[in-house]
């Protein structure tokens, strides 16, 4: 069996570098079929896809960014609104504080005012009433002095002390005394 | 009879040492020469055409399934696929002739990549066993269509002139070794390159296959008597060239395509 393959070899003058035809023509539509398929259909195919992907990719970095752009300006819109709204509150607060500062100061003074008033009105009333009493007081004793004169004397003294001053000046000079006194 | 490899193997009775005197059957050239499995009107059809046929129905079945109805979210498939396309086309084509220039060529290269890769591949599949490749007419038809293009590239590119300037690797400053360089390069351009382009992925399968087919054989062979031990060796060395053939049928691949490559950039290339 061994010797028939060397013979077969030695036979036909085989040359590995010789291309036999009927290979050349396999060969060449073998791999004319796999060239055609990939150049008109597949990698046209994956190309669109790949296109689409990165088309995809990019979109979507676009997007993110628009929407980032977005996120920041709302953001400092919101921050800026803040400021404003806390700079309204500071603002308020001190109005209210200052406000009230008056208001207190006001209605200390008004009570100030009114205490002052019905202290006065007091005073007035006492010395009113002092008067008054004083006048009363002076007329009754005076009386109680002439009757008492008039009935010691015997006759009324009313029309003379009624003319002269005597009660008057008496009293004075008593109320005098206690002054001193006092 | 067929000098298929496993046909040698299957002669279970040839062993060393035995009463028959059988000798070693060392794989030759006759491991390369293949009985017709059909033959339809006088063209003889056999085991590597067939092969061949099915290299191209596995490259373009695979890559229908993964990029016929491609997506843009992809699935396993179509990342797989991607990923070997992006790798001829960014990693070999796009390199060397640049994004502009290069878009031109990315079907060729990459279907070049494919067809040849998996016509190697064959070498270390089960009842295959065979690598497409190693028969020259399939390397060179390859190289010629590369040839082809490139040639006509050149051509076109740089007119009748600018063709001869380009592929002489005309260049005044060279003085008086001119002549001498512009016949070298003619001739290692235009003559000696198509057929290297060829014989490298050629020689390369071809000696992978040798390699290949002596172990497997010896492997069988050596297994009687006190020669087992040797067998054994011969055995592992079986699976350690399995996997450097691996590695040789994807480099080849690659250097196959990545000179093609290099050949049209040289044709692209202004001549000064």
């Amino acid at each position: 069996m061994i010797a028939n393959l060397v013979q077969l070899a030695t036979e036909s003058e085989q040359n590995p570098l010789m291309p036999p035809g009927p290979e050349l023509l396999v060969g060449t539509i073998a791999f004319a079929i796999v060239f055609f398929f990939f150049w008109k259909k597949l990698l046209p195919n994956i190309n669109k896809v790949l296109e689409e992907r990165r088309a995809a990719i990019e979109g979507g970095i676009e997007e993110a960014d628009a929407m980032k752009t977005e996120a920041q300006s709302v953001l400092e819109q919101y921050k800026a609104q803040l400021a404003e709204a806390r700079h309204e509150a500071a603002r308020l607060r001190q109005e209210a504080q200052e406000q009230g500062a008056t208001l207190i100061a006001e209605m200390r003074a008004e009570g100030q005012r009114q205490r002052e008033e019905i202290i006065a009105a007091g005073h007035t009333q006492i010395e009113a009433d002092r008067k008054a009493a004083s006048s009363a007081l002076r007329q009754d004793v005076g009386k109680l002095a002439t009757d008492l004169a008039g009935k010691l004397v015997g006759e009324s003294l009313e029309d003379h002390a009624r003319q002269s001053r005597t009660i008057d000046r008496f009293l004075d000079e008593l109320e005098e005394k206690a002054e001193a006194a006092r | 009879m067929s000098a298929d490899q496993t046909q040698l193997a299957f002669d279970w009775s040839c062993r060393i040492m035995s009463d028959n005197g059988c000798g070693f059957p060392a794989p030759g050239l006759h491991s390369f020469l293949f009985k017709p499995i059909a033959e339809v009107g006088g063209f003889e059809f056999n085991k590597v055409m067939l092969l061949a046929l099915i290299t191209t129905g596995l490259v373009i079945s695979f890559f229908y399934a993964a990029f016929g109805k491609a997506k843009v979210v992809p699935g396993k498939l179509q990342m797989i696929g991607e990923a070997g396309y992006d790798f001829v086309r960014r990693g070999i084509v796009y390199e060397t002739l640049g994004k502009k220039e290069g878009e031109k060529y990315v079907p060729l290269m990459v279907s070049l990549f494919f067809f040849i890769w998996i016509m190697n591949i064959w070498s270390v599949i089960p009842l295959a066993q065979f690598p497409v490749s190693s028969i020259i007419a399939f390397p060179a038809v390859l190289a010629a269509i590369v040839y082809v293009t490139w040639v006509s590239l050149t051509f076109k590119r740089h007119g009748f002139v600018g063709f001869f300037k380009n592929i002489t690797g005309y260049d005044k400053s060279l003085g008086p070794v001119l002549p001498l360089v512009m016949v070298i390069e003619f001739f290692s351009n235009l003559l000696v390159r198509p057929f290297t382009h060829a014989v490298r992925l050629f020689a390369n399968m071809f000696a992978g296959h040798l390699m290949l087919v002596m172990f497997t054989v010896a492997s069988w062979y050596l297994l009687n008597s006190w020669m087992i031990p040797a067998a054994g060796v011969s055995f592992v060395m079986t699976i350690a060239m399995i996997g450097f053939e691996l590695f040789v049928q994807a480099v080849q691949a690659y250097v196959f395509v990545l000179l093609a490559c290099t050949y049209i950039q040289g044709a692209l290339a202004e001549h000064h």
